[in-house]
C-alpha cells in the first residue's frame, strides 16, 4: 500500500477550531450529517478501488471531515494529504442515494486545510500564489504567459531546449510535465470571436464563456461553439477578457479568491438581456452553476448570483433544450461508419448530470457512428491539476482510459472538457485518433453541409 | 487513542506488523476514524487497529495472536451492514477481508463457484453470467457488499420468494476458528448428510463463531427471459389480495416488491416516474424463466392485478420500459434517504398473509408518535422495510423513534414474525432478540457460542451479550 506522494514536511498545527474562519465547522451541520455511510459510493471511487482503504473513499473522507466539524480531530497533515488525494471527480455524488453535497464538503475541507496551513512549504506557497493569485486571477497575465508559451513553442525554442539538454535545468517534476505541455493557439478567443455576433434570425440571446485554458489552448472550440449557437438562432455575446471563473480556486481551497472571480465574471455579463450563459468546459460548468451558494452572504451579488445559476448552461445541454437542428448529410463530412467514442467528463456527468445531451449531439451528425466506451464515466486522471499534484495515480487512470478507448477501435474520441481533452490526447499520443469536443464535430458538420451544393 | 477493556498495546501492534507487514496494519487516527461504523445509522465505536490479511494463513495467524493476548476480533468486509455487526469492539482488532477478493474456481460441470470472502457480490454474478450461470441473491448493496459479509448475515435481496437467500447457495465454507484452527465444512455434493450441517451454523452467525475465509457457492442456469409489470392500487389490501391470488394461481414471481403511500409520494417527488398521486400501494412484479412460460405468467399476473382492483397495470414492452418501471422500486431508498438527515432502515418480517396488517400498524405508529415512517419491501417474503426519516441529533424525536420501533418489533413478534428478515441482529436489534427467542432459545444460542468461542473473542457483544 503506497502512500500518495507528497512534497511537504510535517507541520502539524492549528486545529480547525483555532483557525480564524471555520470552514467545515461553519457549514450547516445537515450537510455534514447527510452521509449515512451506506458505502454505495465505494465502488465508484477511483482512489478507494486503488487502495481499498476506507480513508481513501468518499464516506471515509466525509467521516474525517465530520470529525473535524465536531472538533474530534484537529486539521492534520494526514487529513490535508487525504483531501488532495481525492480527485474531486464527483463519481460518488452520482452513486450516493442520500444526495450528499460532496462538492461543498470537498471545497470546504480543502479550504480548511489551506487555512490551517498543514501542507504549507515555501515552494508550495509560491506556486499557489503564482497560479491562484496571479496567473488565474488576472486575465492579462494568463494571456501574457500564454503568448510567451506560444512563442517558445512556435519559434522552435522548445525543441532546442530539449535537444541541448537545457531541459535538465528544470526541477524534475516540471521536466516530467514538459512533454505534456499543451500547445498554445496562435490566436485566443477574443481574436476569433467578435463581442457580438448575430444570426439572420434571432431566437435566443446568449452569453458565451471563453474560459481560461479553453481560451489559450482550445480557442477553436470556443469559435466552434459560437458557430453552432449562431446556426441555431442564438445571438452570441462574448465579453472581452473574461478571466477564470474561479473553479480552480474553489477546488483548491481558496474560496475567498473564488468569490472574487465569481463577482468579476458576473460583472462582465449583462444578465438581464440574456436567455442563457453558455459554457463548453465541464469543469467550469459544474462550478459556474453554483455561484449562488458561494455568494449567498454577499448582499451586493446574492440576487445576481441566483439569476446567474439559473441561466448557466453547458453547450450540449442548451442545444438539446432549444431543439438544435441536425446537420444534413454532406459531401465532405465524416465518411459513413466513422466511429467516434465518447468519454464523459466527470464534471459533466457527475457534476451536472449531463450524459444524454452530448451523445444526442454526436448522434445527430450524419455518417458518424457512436460506439460506447467501457467505463465512460470513470475519471481519466486529469481532475483539474491532479495530474500535476498526484502524477502516479493520475497516470494509472489515464492508462485505463486509453486502453478502453483503444478497445473501441474508434477513429476519434469526443469529450467536453479541456482537462480531459489534454489528458486523453497525451495518453493516446496518436495523431491518427484525434480528441475532439462534440461541439467542434457538430460545427464541422454544419460547415460541410454549407459547402455541399444542395441537390 | 483511548480504548477500554482489553486493549491493543504497542507490543500487539508490533506483532501484527511482523505477521502482516506494516502497510497492512492501520493505527493512525485518520486511518481508523473511517472504520468506526458500518452502514447502520447512529452506531459508532472507534477502531483500535485495522488489519488486512491476504490469505487464510494470515487470518489464522492474526487469530492466534488475538487469542494469546485476549484481544477481541471484529471481521469486516465492505462495512455495508445494517445492524452494526461490523462496528468495532472497544480495544479490538478490525479484521478487514477486502483484500482476499479472488474467485478461485468456477466449476461449470458442477455449477459451483469457490470464492474468497472479499469478492464483491455483484462480481460473482458477473463472473457467472458469461457461462450462462446465475447467482440469484441480490442484496441492495450488491455492488460493494462482500460475499463473506453476505454469508455471515445470510443476506436476502429482491429475489427471495422464488430463489431464496444466501444460505440456499452456500455448499461449503472454510472457516478460521477462535483458536486459529482452519476447518472446511460442506462439499460440492448436492447430497451431503455427513455429520451436523456445520456450514449452516456459520451462515448468519455474524462473525461471532468463526471467520469465513472461503465460500463454495451453488449456481443456477441463467433465466432466459424476464417480464416486468407495475400495478398501482388505492389500498394495500387490494395489493395484498393480488399477491395472494398470484401465488394461489401457482405462479412464483422472482420479484414481488411493494411501496406504501408515503414511499410512492416520495418516489414521485424525487424520480417523477409517473405514479398516480392517489396510489396507496405500488407492486412491482417480475417473472423469469423460459420465454414461453414467462409470457404466459406475465399475462396472467396482469389479469389477476386487474381483477383485484388495480388502478393501473403496466406490462413492460421492452428492456428499457422494464427498467423504467423498476425504477419506481429501485429509487425508493434514494428518494427517502434525502428527506431527513438520518435514515433508519428496518427489516421486520411477517408471514406473507399478515403484511397489510403490518403496514397499517406501522402507519398507525408513525401517526401516534408524530414520526415520518415510509414502508417498502418484499411483498412475497413478508419482509417490510419501515424507514424512519429523522435526525439523530434531535434527542426528543429519537426517543419517539425508539418507542415506535419497540412497538413495531413487539407487534411483529405477535404476528408470528421476526425482528430481522435480512439485516441481522448485530448491535441494533440485540435488545429485542430475547422477546422473539424466549429464554430456552437464548440459552441455546449462548451454549453454541461458548462451545465454539469459549474466550468470547469473536465479535463479542453482537447478537446477544
Amino acid at each position: 500500500m503506497s502512500a500518495h506522494p507528497t512534497s511537504a514536511p510535517s507541520t502539524d498545527k492549528a486545529a480547525g477550531g483555532l483557525a480564524p474562519v471555520r470552514f467545515l465547522g461553519g457549514l450547516d451541520y445537515s450537510v455534514v450529517q447527510q452521509c449515512m455511510h451506506c458505502g454505495m459510493c465505494l465502488p465508484s471511487c477511483p482512489t478507494y478501488l486503488e487502495t481499498k482503504r476506507e480513508r481513501n473513499s468518499p464516506r471515509g473522507r466525509i467521516a474525517l471531515m465530520r470529525s473535524i466539524a465536531d472538533g474530534e480531530l484537529p486539521v492534520t497533515r494526514e487529513f490535508g494529504e487525504e483531501m488532495y488525494y481525492c480527485l474531486g471527480c464527483l463519481a460518488c455524488t452520482t452513486a450516493c442515494p442520500a444526495g450528499v453535497d460532496y462538492p461543498v464538503l470537498f471545497e470546504h475541507a480543502r479550504a480548511e486545510v489551506e487555512s490551517a496551513g498543514v501542507l504549507d512549504t515555501p515552494t508550495r506557497r509560491f506556486w499557489r500564489w503564482l497560479t491562484l493569485r496571479q496567473l488565474f486571477a488576472h486575465p492579462w497575465m494568463l494571456r501574457l504567459a500564454g503568448r510567451l508559451l506560444w512563442l517558445y513553442q512556435a519559434s522552435g525554442a522548445c525543441r532546442l531546449v530539449r535537444e541541448w539538454g537545457l531541459i535538465h535545468l528544470l526541477p524534475k517534476n516540471l521536466r516530467d510535465l514538459e512533454p505534456s505541455t499543451p500547445v498554445v493557439r496562435r490566436r485566443f478567443s477574443d481574436e476569433l470571436i467578435a463581442e457580438t455576433e448575430t444570426p439572420a434570425e434571432i431566437r435566443h440571446r446568449v452569453g458565451l464563456l471563453t474560459g481560461c485554458v479553453q481560451d489559450l489552448v482550445f480557442s477553436d472550440v470556443n469559435r466552434d461553439t459560437a458557430d453552432v449557437l449562431l446556426a441555431n438562432g442564438c445571438a452570441v455575446e462574448t465579453p472581452r477578457s473574461q478571466g477564470c471563473c474561479g473553479s480552480l480556486h474553489a477546488h483548491n481551497g481558496d474560496l475567498e479568491q473564488a468569490r472574487e472571480q465569481a463577482r468579476r465574471l458576473i460583472d462582465r455579463f449583462d444578465l438581464g438581456r440574456l436567455d442563457a450563459v453558455i459554457t463548453n468546459a465541464a469543469g467550469c460548468g459544474s462550478h459556474l452553476k453554483h455561484f449562488a451558494p458561494l455568494l449567498a452572504d454577499d448582499p451586493a451579488y446574492a440576487d445576481r448570483a441566483r439569476e446567474w445559476d439559473r441561466k448557466v448552461r453547458d453547450i450540449s445541454e442548451w442545444l438539446v433544450e432549444i431543439g438544435f437542428r441536425a446537420p444534413a448529410p454532406a459531401a465532405t463530412g465524416p465518411g459513413p461508419g466513422c466511429r467516434v467514442t465518447y468519454h464523459e467528463a466527470c464534471h459533466l456527468c457527475h457534476g451536472q448530470g449531463i450524459s444524454a445531451q452530448p451523445r444526442a449531439v454526436l448522434r445527430s451528425i450524419p455518417g458518424l457512428e457512436l460506439v460506447e466506451l467501457r467505463d465512460a464515466t470513470h475519471c481519466c486522471g486529469s481532475a483539474g491539476v491532479y495530474n500535476i499534484t498526484q502524477p502516479e495515480q493520475a497516470a494509472k487512470l489515464q492508462a485505463e482510459k486509453v486502453a478502453h478507448i483503444r478497445a473501441t477501435g474508434a477513429a476519434c474520441v469526443a469529450t467536453a472538457n479541456p482537462g480531459c481533452h489534454l489528458q486523453i490526447q497525451n495518453g493516446l499520443a496518436d495523431p491518427a485518433v484525434p480528441v475532439r469536443h462534440p461541439v467542434s464535430l457538430l460545427a464541422e458538420a454544419y460547415r460541410a453541409e454549407a459547402e455541399t451544393p444542395s441537390a | 487513542m483511548v480504548v477500554t477493556g482489553r486493549s491493543m498495546d504497542s507490543d500487539a501492534i508490533q506483532a501484527l506488523k511482523e505477521r502482516l507487514g506494516a502497510d497492512r496494519v492501520l493505527t493512525e487516527r485518520e486511518d481508523l476514524i473511517p472504520y468506526g461504523f458500518d452502514g447502520t445509522a447512529a452506531i459508532k465505536e472507534p477502531a483500535a487497529c485495522v488489519v488486512f490479511p491476504q490469505n487464510t494463513d494470515e487470518v489464522a495467524a492474526v487469530m492466534r495472536l488475538a487469542r494469546e493476548r485476549g484481544l477481541p476480533v471484529v471481521t469486516r468486509g465492505s462495512g455495508t451492514g445494517l445492524s452494526g455487526g461490523s462496528v468495532p469492539v472497544p480495544g479490538g482488532i478490525v479484521l478487514c477481508l477486502v483484500r482476499m477478493d479472488r474467485i478461485l474456481e468456477l466449476d461449470t460441470a458442477n455449477l459451483t463457484m469457490l470464492c474468497e470472502p472479499g469478492v464483491i457480490t455483484k462480481a460473482i454474478d458477473d463472473a457467472a453470467a458469461p457461462h450462462g450461470l446465475f447467482y440469484p441473491p441480490d442484496p441492495g448493496s450488491m455492488k460493494i457488499s462482500t460475499i463473506g459479509g453476505n454469508v455471515a448475515n445470510n443476506s436476502g435481496g429482491l429475489r427471495g420468494l422464488k430463489y431464496g437467500v444466501t444460505r440456499d447457495y452456500v455448499m461449503g465454507l472454510e472457516v478460521v476458528l477462535a483458536d486459529g484452527t482452519v476447518c472446511w465444512l460442506g462439499s460440492k455434493c448436492v447430497k451431503d448428510v455427513a455429520g451436523y450441517s456445520m456450514k449452516d451454523l456459520f451462515v448468519g452467525s455474524e462473525g461471532t463463531l468463526g471467520i469465513i475465509t472461503q465460500v463454495l457457492l451453488r449456481l443456477l442456469p441463467r433465466p432466459k427471459a424476464k417480464r416486468t409489470l407495475l400495478a398501482t392500487y388505492d389500498s394495500m389490501e387490494n395489493a395484498a389480495r393480488t399477491v395472494s391470488k398470484i401465488i394461489e394461481g401457482q405462479i412464483i414471481p422472482c420479484t414481488l416488491e411493494f411501496l406504501d403511500r408515503r414511499t410512492c409520494q416520495c418516489v414521485e417527488d424525487f424520480a417523477k416516474v409517473g405514479l398516480p398521486t392517489e396510489a396507496a400501494a405500488v407492486v412491482l412484479m417480475e417473472t423469469d424463466g423460459h420465454p414461453a412460460v414467462v409470457e404466459d405468467e406475465a399475462a396472467r399476473m396482469a389479469e389477476v392485478a386487474r381483477e383485484n382492483g388495480a388502478l393501473t397495470v403496466e406490462l413492460a414492452r421492452d428492456e428499457a420500459h422494464a427498467l423504467r418501471l423498476a425504477s419506481a422500486r429501485r429509487s425508493a431508498f434514494a428518494a427517502l434517504a434525502r428527506i431527513r438527515p438520518t435514515t433508519i432502515l428496518e427489516d421486520v418480517t411477517v408471514p406473507r398473509s399478515r403484511l397489510p396488517e403490518m403496514v397499517r400498524y406501522i402507519e398507525r405508529m408513525a401517526a401516534e408518535h408524530g414520526l415520518q415512517i415510509a414502508t417498502f419491501g418484499h411483498f412475497g417474503d413478508g419482509n417490510v422495510h419501515p424507514t424512519f426519516l429523522t435526525d439523530e441529533r434531535d434527542t426528543a424525536e429519537m426517543v419517539k423513534v425508539e418507542a415506535a420501533m419497540e412497538a413495531i418489533f413487539a407487534h411483529t413478534i405477535a404476528l408470528g414474525g421476526t425482528i430481522t428478515g435480512e439485516h441481522g441482529v448485530g448491535l441494533a436489534k440485540k435488545n429485542f432478540l430475547p422477546a422473539q427467542f424466549g429464554d430456552a432459545s437464548m440459552d441455546l444460542l449462548r451454549l453454541v457460542k461458548r462451545s465454539i468461542d469459549p474466550a468470547g473473542l469473536l465479535n463479542p457483544g453482537k447478537i446477544f451479550d
